[in-house]
């Protein structure tokens, strides 16, 4: 699908590539390049506004024309996975909230429950319930932050402001339930580490009141304004066999037509236990992502309104030895993160530490779909698809 | 030369047309002096009006309320290194914010505040103006051809299409103000007055002609002037690179445009230049459709009465602006950190209300009014440049060029037949 021989650029008198430094890109010699054709090839990143942190993509440009578009990863790289071959399974927990950090909860949720199914234990329905409501307020300041960064990608400054004042709430929450504000670490292999403070209901309840107007006035800035509308719809479409083939998920997938959201697809934690709508979209452009997350946003605090009310009383931590040592075997176990599918695929050899783990970032895959979705677009859609495809560099690169 | 001098003072005449170069070069100093003030406090006012929309505070520290921020990003811009990229062309590079900044100060050669306060009054003056605003794309290009980096080079040529083509709406819709100028009234306002028109390009003969009339040409064969003040008010947004046109500084897509290899005080030119221009067209804008200097409602509200209340609103502007500075003075923390500031507000508190009150003196009152109507006027174009940059995101390119060639331009061709037709049938 990915044409990876565009920037094959054949130089009018092709030299023989003995003494110089080729790139991936070999242009031939510059001067010549410039002076033969109407391309052009910028650099977009990794220092640049718009490219959400550190990733850089190479632009081949006809005028403002996009013709194609590598990404180079890889400037946040800190070896997650080789980490955790060197550390027990307890003290990696900690070590996948730094991937989203934007959405760490989640990260520890996946991290846990893949944990706990290798040891075949189960955390109690109480850790279960604390989790999801953690977890999908912690989709809710995904999406916030996504909502903000997005929008000022496109050129709305003031969404920005009006998302990070409320993502405030969740993390004040956060912050009174594990200390953390970002990387919070929240959960514990076989349940959680903290039984819920004092009021904690009481401020998730609180919370659920007060955040639906304010997305609709997120709405009323956006999703009805002739400018948004332009700069987003047709913009960055990935058509629904597109989305499958590229391994896709979450929003970016629904927002395709495909009605598939792991938290309905194969239950985890507590999620059988709620009712909530999957939403979808119909053409897989940026404006049906951005309707997705946002009604995203509004079934989270759907699930969480049910779960603070179901909430079951009991302890919140399972069984667990204290040295973990899981039996010989492997096991893969993913979850709907905010950004997608995050997938975490263990490998035990018996001993403390894990013999490898890989993690299937939702915004590493995603981001293989963004030259599809930009080819023969604009330089400004570039940065609109950046944008909508949610990606964090921390959970490319991990 | 005392006689040169005073001579022009019971004239009644802007010094240009008088030839009086002393009283021009003055009058020069005042427009400059006072624009580069008027593009600090707008720097300020647009931080601060555009932090409250979005719930934040804006410049807090330097000064009061950040009151000193643009002075002291002034002093920062100033004594920054001066860089001067390796492949750049140096000599296209160091004139290109020159040529933008001469340009948009060359326009308040005849922008009239007052109608014996302008530095002349060109018999073209319209045309003038149109020519030396468009000037300014000329110093994008060489900004963005002279850093030689690509995403420069990508905003110098949007900037470029972008001002050429909004040019040409522009255009249209001030010929149809032209044209109102020498055509009878008979807009809502004005029903009735039939006039012999003026038929005037002098910016000074625009106003006037509104006053004969009796009718501002927003409201003349309504909604004809209404669609081309529009047409303007929108071109003028682009022709300034300001959101939700600003492509070709698209910060999250060009980092900042044609201005990107630009630091310190080149780049301060720039924003100088841009933020003059803003005042520039905005003074247009004034010029031909909101009746220039001439205070609101001077048919319905007519009368000695409304002329001593009318002529109140300067020093009342004052005041009001001074009780602010007094809240404010008043919400300042009690903690000693916080004592110069107060003492500080509270001074420019006090010069403020004292302006004011200066203001109320009945021969300052007279021949301050045409002025302050004026800048009132611009003064609410530049609140909504702020307002659009707080709301709107920005338009892409293709889009950008869409809505100026097929939405403007045919309704400003449109706007103009129409208005020529009315003026000859009616």
């Amino acid at each position: 699908m990915t044409d990876r021989t565009m920037f094959d650029l054949k130089p009018t008198d092709p030299k023989p590539a003995d003494d110089k430094y080729l790139s991936h890109l070999e242009l031939g010699e510059p001067d010549k390049t410039f002076l033969d054709t109407n391309e052009l090839v910028i650099n977009m990143g990794p220092q640049h506004p718009a490219t959400h942190g550190v990733l850089r993509v190479i632009l081949k440009l006809d005028g403002e024309k996009v013709l194609g578009t590598e990404c180079v990863i890889g400037y946040l790289h800190r070896g997650v996975e080789k980490i955790a071959e060197n550390r027990t399974y307890t003290m990696f927990n900690p070590y996948v909230d730094r991937m989203d950090y934007v959405a760490a909860v989640s990260n520890g949720l996946g991290y846990c429950e893949a944990v706990e199914k290798l040891l075949n234990i189960e955390a109690p329905p109480r850790a279960k319930y604390i989790r999801v409501i953690l977890t999908e307020l912690n989709r809710l300041a995904s999406h916030q932050l996504w909502l903000g960064t997005h929008a000022l990608d496109i050129g709305a400054m003031t969404p920005l402001f009006y998302t990070f004042r409320d993502r405030e709430e969740i993390l004040k929450i956060f912050e009174k339930y594990c200390g953390a504000r970002l990387t919070t670490h929240a959960f514990r292999i076989g349940g959680c580490q903290y039984e819920t403070y004092e009021g904690f209901e009481r401020d998730v309840v609180k919370f659920l009141d007060f955040v639906p107007p304010k997305i609709d006035e997120y709405e009323e800035l956006l999703t009805t304004n002739r400018i948004w509308l332009e700069r987003t719809k047709n913009v960055g479409v990935i058509s629904r066999a597109d989305a499958i083939a590229l391994g896709v998920t979450g929003p970016v997938l629904r927002a395709s037509g495909v009605k598939w959201d792991l938290r309905k697809a194969q239950p985890y934690a507590a999620y059988s236990d709620f009712d909530f709508e999957v939403p979808i979209g119909a053409n897989g452009d940026t404006y049906d992502r951005y309707t997705v997350r946002m009604e995203e946003m509004r079934q989270s605090l759907r699930i969480i309104r049910q779960a603070v009310e179901k909430i079951p009383e009991g302890p919140i931590m399972a069984k667990v030895p204290k040295v973990m040592k899981p039996p010989v075997g492997e096991i893969y176990h993913s979850i709907e993160a905010p950004k997608g599918e995050l997938g975490y695929f263990i490998v035990s050899d018996g001993s403390t530490q894990p013999y490898r783990v890989r993690i299937r970032p939702p915004s590493f895959v995603n981001l293989q779909a963004l030259d599809i979705m930009v080819r023969g677009a604009l330089v400004a859609d570039v940065i609109a698809v950046i944008g909508t495809l949610d990606i964090v560099l921390g959970e490319v690169d991990r | 030369m005392l006689d040169y001098i005073t001579s022009y003072l019971s004239s009644n005449t802007t010094p240009g047309q008088a030839g009086n170069v002393f009283w021009a070069l003055v009058y020069i100093m005042i427009v400059f002096g006072g624009i580069s003030v008027a593009v600090m406090a707008m720097n300020w006012l647009e931080r601060k009006a555009l932090a409250h929309f979005q719930i934040r505070l804006g410049p807090m520290r330097v000064g009061p309320h950040g009151l000193l921020q643009p002075i002291a990003d002034a002093i920062k811009l100033m004594t920054k290194e001066d860089i001067i990229p390796a492949e750049a062309d140096k000599f296209v590079f160091w004139i290109a914010p020159l040529i933008i900044l001469c340009a948009s100060f060359a326009i308040y050669i005849v922008v009239p505040f007052g109608p014996t306060h302008a530095i002349t009054d060109l018999n073209i003056g319209i045309l003038f103006m149109l020519g030396v605003s468009s000037l300014s794309v000329l110093g994008v290009v060489m900004a963005g051809w002279a850093s030689n980096s690509h995403y420069p080079l990508i905003g110098a040529l949007r900037s470029s299409a972008q001002m050429v083509s909004y040019e040409v709406a522009m255009g249209l819709a001030v010929v149809s103000a032209i044209v109102m100028t020498s055509l009878h009234g008979l807009g809502p306002y004005g029903v009735g007055v039939g006039t012999s028109g003026t038929g005037t390009l002098s910016m000074i003969g625009i106003v006037q002609a509104q006053q004969e009339q009796h009718v501002w040409f927003l409201f003349k064969f309504f909604p004809l002037g209404f669609i081309a003040f529009g047409i303007f008010a929108i071109a003028m947004v682009a022709e300034t690179n300001r959101a939700p046109f600003d492509l070709p500084e698209a910060e999250s897509e060009l980092t900042a445009g044609f201005h990107t290899e630009y630091s310190g005080l080149r780049w301060s030119l720039f924003m100088l230049g841009e933020y003059a221009a803003m005042i520039a067209v905005s003074s247009i804008a004034v010029t031909l459709w909101l009746g220039g200097w001439y205070r609101p409602f001077p048919n319905t509200l007519t009368g000695d009465t409304w002329d001593l209340v009318f002529s109140l609103f300067p020093g009342l502007t004052f005041l009001a602006l001074a009780a602010i500075a007094f809240v404010g003075v008043r919400r300042m923390p009690k903690h000693p950190y916080f004592r110069v500031q107060t003492i500080g507000l509270a001074g420019f508190g006090a010069v403020l209300g004292l302006i004011g009150l200066i203001l109320f003196v009945p021969p300052v009152r007279d021949r301050i009014q045409d002025i302050y109507w004026f800048i009132a006027k611009v003064a609410g174009f530049m609140y909504l440049y702020i307002w659009y940059r707080a709301t709107f995101p920005r338009y892409r390119f293709d889009q950008l060029m869409k809505v100026g060639w097929k939405v403007l331009l045919p309704i400003g061709i449109g706007v103009l037949i129409l208005t020529a037709i009315l003026g000859v049938v009616l």
